[in-house]
């Protein structure tokens, strides 16, 4: 299937990726490329298989104890924030 | 003396062990190597200082008698782990200036074994490149050039500032994480050592995230035996990372020396990959036959999906970046752009600070899990995935470890790959297989093409098998004898 400018758009709306109107054509036709070639794994017949989200699957997750392993480090925390005040992120106005 | 920047950390642990020099001498005469060689761009970050003070730190230790399993040796670690108080950019304009106030669990581990860090090595940015070439602080020079001409090549990625270090002996050895091959691929471009273990033997934590259900951390190495040692001492279960594995961790170096006699080694036909250069496929054969000379038997294995598993990468890989670079919102940590509202800040913000491969990836990721596409993307590549993870498994039911090439050519020149966006996925063909089955692989310089650029043999294992790996590596190691070295000349 190949991706269109208008796709494009959506899914770098998505994606929170301004895309200059002037990338989007290259951009398509890079996705299209990439798209059209995994598309080769419509000839793997997966029947029946289970999709595989880790090679950790066969173990048990772990439970820690519900203790606090951290704090007491505010400064450290807010220490490369682009901007704070009084010991808080300070971000752009949300509510107008 | 021997110039102390050609020892291999083995060499030089005993040189210190003896007295023969000093930690600070050593690390001294690595200092003046990356200045010397700074035309590779292979630091996004020197720390001479807070080398020099590791090294004199550690020269205190060792004559008090208390040395660790690394003490005083100069160490370069990729600019993907955390370092604390020393700034980590993921090659990113989005991170440039990030200074963490903690330190990965690996390179804590080697802090606490004693290291000497040198500093932060370049890769493509957030490791997500085969070239170091996408990089926000410029590509890397591989170190080696080609004898027909003088261009700059590229040193493979997304470790090839640590490939690049390595191999120009700007350290003793540097840290590397490998996602799809991004240990394994810059090593063979490099002629070094590139070894990824089984997916949960180091902990994630503290590494910037690429695609967590493949990313590893591994040793970049000029011997199979000082990656044993570097690769002992980044292991180990870690509670701040839920894949982490509690398996038991063996001794490494344990199995060096021992010989391979009755081994099975599996030669997966489905790796003549086309295109892949016919002196590659000839160095097989040779390695093949290296490994039937110590007495080990090659044994024919079918991998029938191997050709699936790079677009299968090419969905989990993106889709997991795109999930995971979500964080980079400008709010807490790193780049912030102007913009007339919130969601224009985080619009502006993410244009700015990513580059245009991750950007890319970040929007085929997205696309892959949107709506009406994840089924026939995502879970279809899952689904792939597990069939190529069932294949090794009945494979290592038959054979002890399989060799294959570690890349389908060697370095390429800068620019070279940049207009072919495929051809340039395709770095990791032979590589990626073993990423997606979570299996450990190591790449071992074995040869020089008739160009005269060091090409790597690939082995994996099964999973948590780093013993019969290391084994095995050790007398390809041997049969290879690969002693050539680059120019230097940049």
């Amino acid at each position: 299937m190949s991706v269109d400018k208008s796709t494009v758009a959506r899914i770098a709306q998505l994606a929170r990726i301004k895309v200059p109107e002037e990338d989007l054509d290259a951009l398509a036709d890079e996705l299209s490329k990439i798209v059209g070639w995994v598309e080769q794994l419509d000839e793997v017949d997966t029947e029946g298989v289970a999709p595989m989200a880790s090679t950790a699957e066969g173990t048990v997750l772990r439970q820690r104890e519900d203790v606090v392993t951290d704090g007491d480090c505010r400064d450290d925390v807010l220490a490369n924030a682009p901007e704070t005040a009084k010991g808080y992120f300070v971000v752009p106005k949300v509510i107008e | 003396m021997a110039n102390l920047t050609d020892l291999t950390i083995a060499e030089a642990q005993a040189g210190l062990a003896k007295g023969d020099f000093s930690s600070k001498e050593i690390t001294e005469a690595h200092i003046t190597a990356i200045e010397v060689a700074r035309d590779l761009n292979a630091f996004v970050t020197e720390t001479p200082e807070r080398a020099l003070a590791d090294a004199e730190a550690s020269d205190k230790r060792r004559a008090a008698g208390n040395v660790g399993a690394l003490d005083g040796l100069p160490i370069a670690i990729k600019d993907l782990f955390c370092t604390k108080g020393v700034k980590s950019t993921a090659s990113s304009h989005m991170l440039d200036g990030f200074v963490p106030p903690y330190e990965s669990t690996v390179t804590s581990k080697m802090v606490e074994a004693g290291m000497v860090m040198l500093g932060k090595t370049n890769l493509d940015e957030f490791a997500m490149g085969s070239s170091n070439e996408t990089s926000y602080f410029g590509p890397v020079v591989n170190p080696w050039k080609r004898n027909s001409d003088d261009q700059p090549l590229v040193p493979g990625g997304s470790s090839g500032g640590s490939a690049a270090a390595v191999a120009a002996r700007l350290c003793l050895a540097a840290t590397g994480t490998d996602t799809g091959g991004s240990i394994r691929q810059p090593a063979s471009f490099c002629g070094i050592v590139g070894m990824k273990p089984t997916y949960g033997r180091c902990s994630r934590w503290g590494i910037v995230a690429f695609a967590s259900s493949l990313d590893q951390a591994g040793p970049m190495t000029r011997t199979v035996r000082d990656s044993a040692i570097l690769l002992q001492s980044m292991v180990g279960f870690d509670p701040k990372d839920t894949t982490s594995s509690e398996m038991p961790v063996p001794d490494f170096q344990a199995v060096l020396g021992q010989d391979i006699k009755g081994l099975k080694i599996g030669i997966p036909s489905e790796y003549r990959v086309e295109g892949t250069d016919p002196e590659i496929l000839a160095l097989w054969d040779q390695g093949i036959k290296w490994l039937e000379d110590a007495g080990a038997e090659a044994v024919e294995v079918s991998l029938p999906r191997t050709k699936y598993a790079l677009p299968a990468y090419y969905i989990i890989a993106p889709a997991e970046a795109s999930s995971n670079l979500a964080r980079y919102d400008g709010m807490r940590y790193g780049l912030r752009a102007d913009g007339d509202s919130l969601a224009e800040v985080y619009e502006n913000t993410r244009a700015e600070g990513f580059g245009a491969e991750v950007r890319r990836r970040i929007l085929m990721g997205t696309y892959v899990l949107s709506a009406g596409y994840y089924d026939a993307y995502y879970i279809k590549a899952q689904k792939v995935r597990k069939l190529i993870a069932d294949e090794f498994s009945s494979a290592f039911e038959t054979v002890d470890a399989i060799l294959t090439p570690a890349v389908p050519s060697a370095a390429f020149a800068h620019g070279e790959k940049s207009d072919d966006l495929l051809g340039m996925y395709l770095n990791d063909v032979m590589t990626v297989p073993a990423s997606l089955a979570g299996l450990p692989g190591i790449s071992v310089p074995a040869g020089l093409s008739s160009d005269g650029l060091p090409l790597g043999l690939q082995l994996i294992t099964k999973a948590f098998d780093e013993e019969t790996l290391f084994r095995v590596a050790d007398i390809l190691e041997q049969s290879a004898g690969f002693t050539a070295r680059p120019g230097q000349k940049v």
